[in-house]
């Protein structure tokens, strides 16, 4: 983990690295070669410490291509320790009977705007968007981010266990996402999940032009691509700037003037932080991908992407993700040629799957959202197996998010998110009846003690009032 | 005007397609929503109507027989709250027929009541999201205005038809009012301005009744709104026509009743987010809910008391509900929707009549919609399994005894991108 968040710090001496930890808050700063820590927001969140659950009995999807029935998953100091027909569980272990259910991973979405649009959706809450300029790069969502937003609680009863919050989609370049555990917590920190990879939110077409048409632009998609493309040349510079400092053995008194935008646009060239690139149509996800290739980064995930399935070659070809919608289309020009079968096309492609979200309710539904996308494929007869589907708000979210080797399967050794459903969860009749982070139970159905709730949702009615 | 469109949806009701070939759906398990499923039963349709449905029934000669076996038969699905047919794509005002926002041509009075305006003479019967939604199992919607503290008057149609007439089913169907925080705007924010100004409009509208003769020669005092409004609020204030009023607190809710008894209206609330905290009142008054099911966020501060189990709660205290996406695109959620109304504690049974039979006795048209019942319009679908089950497909679509093709705008682009090939996808074989 230390050392992700290091190479998060753009050219950040590795002493600062160090120092930028745990060091009370009473003592004098120490001496530091580059006036900068390590991480400015270091994640505190810890894993709640359990007694190993020992999950016997259900239909065990792990996302990894194994459904074993009448399996078992044994989780232990917050990790999976085994997974198979029968495992061996420890004397502590607490037996969990999940005879008739279905236990997956943890549901992952890699587009949600929970906390920086938060419910009430009133204007104070309105906290995604810095429209005040086509390129704010320098923002990051997670000083946005309200952590007493009802729906993160919503989004765990629908057993989403991690999510990428995003900035929105007003500008050319939004902002630094941040990916989080679904855990409740006072402060954002507590619930950065420990050693992810920074995002960046980038947005093509109609959003960027109309918001700034009228405002000093761009107004046009031409303007638009102008806009990335002059960033990406003193990106490009700034970075050479802070190598050339690097290679010069890093003086203190030579250090290049700190730009925020610039740090998280050089991050992306460092291949450091990822490319969030929300865009619908297929010739503009094709000239991202110029773009891209132009200036020497890669586009993690295109979101939304509705018009996928007409590139569905070029992005398996390049390995981006594509993070789309079931069946939303139609609202807007660029979505107008929407095709509920997007998902299984680019799939049956090679491409790399996920459905996502945009929405807080649909975050609580994505195992349904993949059914429906399911069905669409059936329709034009592209069977996508279960596992390939459940792989869609899973392991292949994690990979959008640089998480894959840290969370979504079940395999021994990962985090231990885990969901114990009360049907298939490509049923409609679904529900999460347990919700386990970091193998530690954060939600159960069935037991009031371990259904949490937020600040907002406290005393909302008079007691009788609810009865 | 009403009395018109009246005479339109009679005339369209006995113009269901004579010519269409008879259709007999066999083999299949038949969901009629009025009774106990039947195994292996038959349905029957001529002339655009249902004419047998049963376990043993004689199969007409000439008719076309569709396999059903191990298959689901139910009607086919109503949707409750739309812009089907007036809405082409959101974002762009030019598609979009379902308010009137200019109103700087309307004298200040005005600007708040838009009674007259109904949605019907503005439907496009070829619109292309009609078959978006119908090849998915919805084969009836209602159609809807928006904005303002009275928004117009909605229309219920059949998604089949090339002409406002022949998918007509009822025009006006409701008359659409806000109590909710959406219409603040129109009335400069206070709920208790909302309330003072729809019963101003009400009594301008009986007075006016009162004193027709008058109106004309100029004799009355002045109305707040104008003649055509007050008009189209006769039917309301009658009795004949619902008031369909939008409101989601439960305070909004109980004083949309209290509107309603005074002035004697048959009210249906929509949207009705907290309905459940009124669950006993809204019973005892008979008055139904629509319920967009996937709705549990306090969103705003009139749903602060959102639940996915409303649906289910207002059930159990005898609220007769209909079960609504409230979408366009995808109002064919509406079984996403029926589905998690299970999930989340309404019998299935219920779930299944709450987008069929409930609805149409909510509008009045329980005499020809919402069950499969000889005599009843031939609007049928056959599915591959439970229709609330997200991974059920659909099979065949029939409305007014006329089977559709399974396709849309939506399934063409994509067979037409089965192939990346540029040469074979813009110059197909024929």
């Amino acid at each position: 983990m230390k050392r992700a968040l290091c190479a998060l710090a753009l050219g950040a001496a590795t002493a600062a690295c160090s120092q930028g930890q745990a060091r009370p808050a009473d003592s004098p700063p120490a001496p530091q070669s580059v006036p900068r820590p390590a991480d400015p927001v270091p994640a505190t969140y810890r894993p709640v410490p359990a007694q190993p659950p020992h999950i016997r009995g259900g239909t065990v999807m792990t996302a990894a291509g194994q459904i074993i029935p009448n399996g078992q998953v044994l989780m232990v100091d917050g990790k999976i320790a085994a997974v198979g027909e029968t495992v061996q569980a420890p004397a502590n272990a607490v037996v969990v009977d999940a005879t008739g259910k279905w236990v997956t991973p943890g549901v992952i979405d890699t587009h949600s705007h929970l906390g920086v649009y938060a419910s009430p959706g009133v204007q104070a809450h309105s906290d995604g968007n810095e429209a005040t300029g086509p390129n704010t790069a320098e923002v990051w969502a997670e000083h946005s981010l309200w952590p007493q937003d009802p729906g993160f609680v919503r989004a765990l009863e629908g057993g989403v266990t991690s999510m990428q919050i995003l900035p929105g989609s007003a500008n050319l370049f939004g902002g630094r996402s941040v990916t989080i555990k679904n855990v409740p917590s006072r402060t954002v920190q507590g619930m950065k999940f420990p050693g992810a990879p920074y995002g960046l939110k980038m947005a093509c077409g109609e959003n960027p032009k109309r918001v700034y048409g009228n405002r000093g632009g761009p107004s046009t998609r031409m303007g638009n691509v102008a806009g990335y493309r002059s960033a990406w040349i003193r990106a490009a510079d700034y970075r050479r700037r802070y190598d050339d400092w690097d290679r010069n053995g890093r003086k203190p008194g030579d250090m290049p003037a700190r730009d925020l935008e610039l740090e998280t646009l050089a991050g992306v060239l460092r291949g450091e932080i990822l490319v969030h690139n929300h865009c619908y149509r297929a010739d503009e996800m094709a000239q991202m991908i110029d773009i891209a290739r132009e200036f020497g980064y890669r586009i993690r995930s295109f979101h939304h992407g509705v018009e996928a399935y007409k590139v569905r070659d070029l992005m398996a070809r390049d390995s981006i993700a594509g993070s789309l919608w079931a069946d939303w289309g139609g609202f807007k020009m660029e979505a107008l040629d929407f095709t509920r079968a997007n998902l299984a096309m680019l799939h049956q492609a090679g491409g790399i799957a996920i459905v996502h979200s945009d929405d807080p309710t649909g975050i609580q539904k994505l195992n349904q959202e993949a059914a429906k996308a399911v069905e669409a494929g059936r329709e034009m007869g592209i069977m996508v197996s279960e596992n390939d589907a459940l792989r869609w708000f899973t392991a292949n979210p994690a990979w959008a998010l640089g998480i894959q080797d840290k969370v979504g399967t079940l395999e021994p050794g990962k985090q231990a998110d885990v969901v114990i459903w009360s049907h298939n969860p490509f049923s409609v009749y679904a529900r999460a009846d347990r919700v386990y982070i970091d193998g530690a139970l954060l939600f159960d159905r069935f037991d009031p003690s371990r259904q949490p709730k937020t600040d907002f949702e406290v005393g909302l009615f008079p007691a009788e009032a609810v009865r | 005007m009403n009395r018109i469109f009246l005479a339109a949806a009679a005339l369209c009701f006995t113009a269901a397609p004579a010519s269409s070939q008879a259709i007999a759906i066999v083999g299949g398990d038949v969901y009629t929503a009025d009774g106990t499923p039947i195994r292996g039963g038959t349905v029957v349709i001529e002339n655009g109507r249902i004419t047998a449905v049963g376990a043993n029934v004689a199969i007409p000669a000439g008719a076309r027989r569709i396999d059903a076996t191990g298959k689901w038969v139910t009607p086919g699905l109503i949707e409750s709250s739309t812009t089907l047919g007036i809405t082409e794509v959101s974002s762009i005002d030019e598609s979009n027929d379902q308010e009137i926002e200019d109103v700087t041509s309307r004298r200040d009075t005005d600007d708040q009541v838009q009674a007259a305006f109904t949605v019907t003479e503005g439907l496009n019967p070829r619109s292309m999201v009609v078959p978006i939604v119908r090849i998915l199992g919805v084969t009836t919607a209602v159609t809807r205005p928006s904005g303002s503290l009275i928004s117009g008057q909605g229309a219920m149609i059949d998604l089949a038809g090339n002409r406002v007439e022949d998918m007509t089913v009822v025009s006006p169907i409701g008359m659409y009012a806000s109590l909710g925080e959406n219409a603040r705007g129109t009335v400069g924010g206070p709920r208790a301005a909302l309330s003072m100004r729809l019963r101003e409009v009400l009594e301008d509208a009986r007075a006016y009744a009162r004193n027709r003769q008058s109106f004309e020669r100029g004799e009355t005092r002045d109305f707040s709104v104008s003649r055509l409004d007050m008009e189209a609020l006769q039917p309301v204030l009658a009795g004949r026509e619902p008031l369909v009023v939008e409101a989601h607190r439960a305070s909004d809710i109980q004083l949309a009743l209290r509107i309603a008894r005074e002035y004697n209206l048959r009210l249906i609330i929509t949207g009705g987010t907290e309905a459940w905290m009124v669950a006993q009142e809204l019973a005892q008054a008979r008055v139904p809910v629509l319920v967009k099911v996937l709705n549990n966020l306090p969103g705003s501060f009139e749903s602060l008391g959102a639940t996915y189990e409303n649906a289910a709660r207002l059930r159990r205290a005898g609220v007769q509900v209909a079960i609504t996406s409230g979408e366009t695109w995808r109002a064919y959620t509406i079984r996403q929707e029926a589905g998690n109304a299970v999930a989340y504690g309404l019998p299935w049974a219920e779930a299944f009549r709450a987008v069929t039979l409930y609805p149409a006795q909510i509008w009045g048209v329980a005499d020809r919609y919402g069950s499969l019942e000889v005599g009843k319009v031939g609007n049928v679908v056959v599915w591959s399994g439970d229709p609330l089950e997200l991974l059920t497909q659909v099979e065949h679509v029939i409305i007014r005894g006329v089977e559709m093709p399974l396709v849309s705008r939506e399934t063409q682009l994509r067979d037409r991108y089965m192939n990346l090939d540029e040469n074979a996808r813009s110059y197909p074989r024929p």
